[in-house]
């Protein structure tokens, strides 16, 4: 039973990453604002931090960050780097996470974006030394939190509900298993 | 309250262990060159499949720019390409004379023709990649179409980029506006070479990227005039036209000049490439790319 359960939500979690992430590049890509493509697996990434903790936010963000790593083929390595903190950051937070409130939620992606713009940054300043921090700034940073928190709207309302049908349906079995 | 995972490691620790993992990954990756291997299958059966049904629903329901133009503005470009159309036949008639002149000279004088065209094959850009901070996409052919790394790919008659990396059925490529791209360039009246880096930023901001080290001795490179990559580049075929100079002025050294170029591509609404199926090969190790 304990198997079922974990397996079963392995297999939600990957079929998240993989939605967002074929979302991001294939879709979202045609629909840019300001030059700039939301983050989905940001959304991902954070929303589990802060939902079921610490731990599953590395595991989720190592995950995502592998992915991204493998399709990018430049270091594998780097971004599963960037997104594990993310998912560590996240889940910080998750005492004072209740699911009803969304304003907990959108601040913590916009912030988580920023700070993977920052990483992103100082990747790219040991790239290039020539990098000028205030047009990132303003320029792919700002844009892209703003669009990513518009579409954590829409994206955390079902990443909540996936994992609020994940918890109700673990609760059951294990009280099955319990009894 | 929930239940605890059937593992019990403290978080900290895991945190430690796995960023041991990754700055371990990313160091055998740096050394080795090794992207992924084969995990990448994972990204050939899953991702691209999907990538690629979701394009072209993508490319059904986003409204293309011909579409929404209106009648007058269609006639008004008619009228400007018709004109266009004069113009290049014009040129093209003189340019044929002298192609036919050039060709006799070349017999007479028994060279082989400098440029051959290049074979190509047509791609299409299915998915942009996943940072907005780096200019990279996938296209639809890899390995099993016969591309591999450093294979150059154009569009329009232009530089767009190179292939980074090849997987069976997809390849990445940086564009050559991307912020950590160079390619060596020349102009193709004197022969000059330079430099030509990408720049996210003076992309945003005018549509250009930049060039520097061109050392213009006989001063006459000037504004319009066109960059093609070089032929000492070891990555890049010689001859291919990167875009056309829109400033230049003189370094403080009073050496070399340096300004920037408009690309001849329009990079925003990239849709089929053209990939050259060689790849320049450079018997001695080059450190300039």
């Amino acid at each position: 039973m304990e198997m079922k359960t974990i397996s079963r939500r392995i297999l939600t979690i990957f079929l998240l990453i993989c939605l967002c992430f074929v979302l991001q590049t294939a879709l979202f890509s045609r629909f840019e604002l300001a030059g700039v493509t939301p983050n989905l697996l940001l959304i991902l990434v954070a929303s589990f931090g802060f939902m079921r903790g610490r731990r599953e936010g590395m595991i989720v963000g190592l995950f995502c960050g592998l992915v991204v790593d493998m399709y990018m083929g430049t270091y594998v390595g780097l971004y599963a780097l960037f997104y594990l903190y993310l998912g560590f950051f996240n889940g910080l937070f998750r005492k004072i996470f209740y699911g009803d409130d969304f304003k907990l939620p959108l601040i913590l992606i916009g912030v988580s974006d920023l700070i993977y713009g920052l990483m992103q940054f100082c990747y790219l300043f040991l790239m290039n030394q020539e990098a000028d921090f205030g047009f990132y700034f303003w320029n792919v940073m700002i844009p892209e939190a703003v669009y990513t928190v518009l579409i954590a709207i829409f994206l955390y309302y079902l990443i909540l509900k996936v994992n609020q049908w994940l918890e109700k349906t673990e609760k059951r079995s294990s009280g099955r298993f319990v009894r | 309250m929930r239940r605890k995972k059937s593992f019990g490691i403290p978080s900290k620790y895991l945190l430690v262990i796995l960023t041991i993992f990754c700055v371990m990954m990313l160091f055998v990756s740096y050394v080795t060159g090794f992207s992924g291997g084969p995990l990448q299958a994972v990204s050939n059966y899953v991702f691209v499949p999907m990538q690629r049904g979701l394009d072209y629903v993508g490319s059904l329901i986003s409204v293309s720019n011909e579409d929404a133009k209106s009648r007058k503005e269609l006639l008004d470009e008619n009228e400007t390409l018709k004109q266009q159309v004069e113009d290049l036949t014009v040129q093209l008639n003189n340019t044929r004379l002298q192609q036919s002149e050039l060709d006799t000279l070349r017999e007479l004088y028994q060279l082989d023709q400098a440029y051959s065209a290049y074979e190509t094959t047509g791609a299409r850009v299915i998915a942009k990649g996943t940072s907005n901070w780096f200019d990279t996409f996938t296209i639809n052919k890899g390995t099993a179409d016969g591309i591999t790394k450093d294979m150059n790919v154009i569009a329009e008659g232009g530089l767009v980029g190179i292939v980074t990396s090849a997987s069976k059925h997809y390849a990445v490529v940086r564009s050559i506006i991307d912020d950590t791209a160079r390619v060596s360039g020349m102009t193709n009246t004197t022969w000059d070479r330079c430099i030509v880096s990408g720049s996210l930023a003076s992309m945003t901001q005018d549509q250009t990227i930049s060039f520097s080290d061109l050392e213009d001795t006989s001063d006459s490179v000037s504004v319009g005039d066109a960059i093609v990559t070089s032929n000492i580049s070891d990555k890049y075929q010689p001859g291919i036209l990167i875009g056309y100079v829109t400033t230049i002025e003189m370094d403080s050294n009073n050496l070399t000049k340096s300004g920037t170029i408009t690309p001849a591509v329009d990079f925003k609404h990239l849709q089929d490439v053209l990939v050259i199926t060689k790849v320049k090969e450079i018997s001695d190790g080059n450190e300039n790319h």
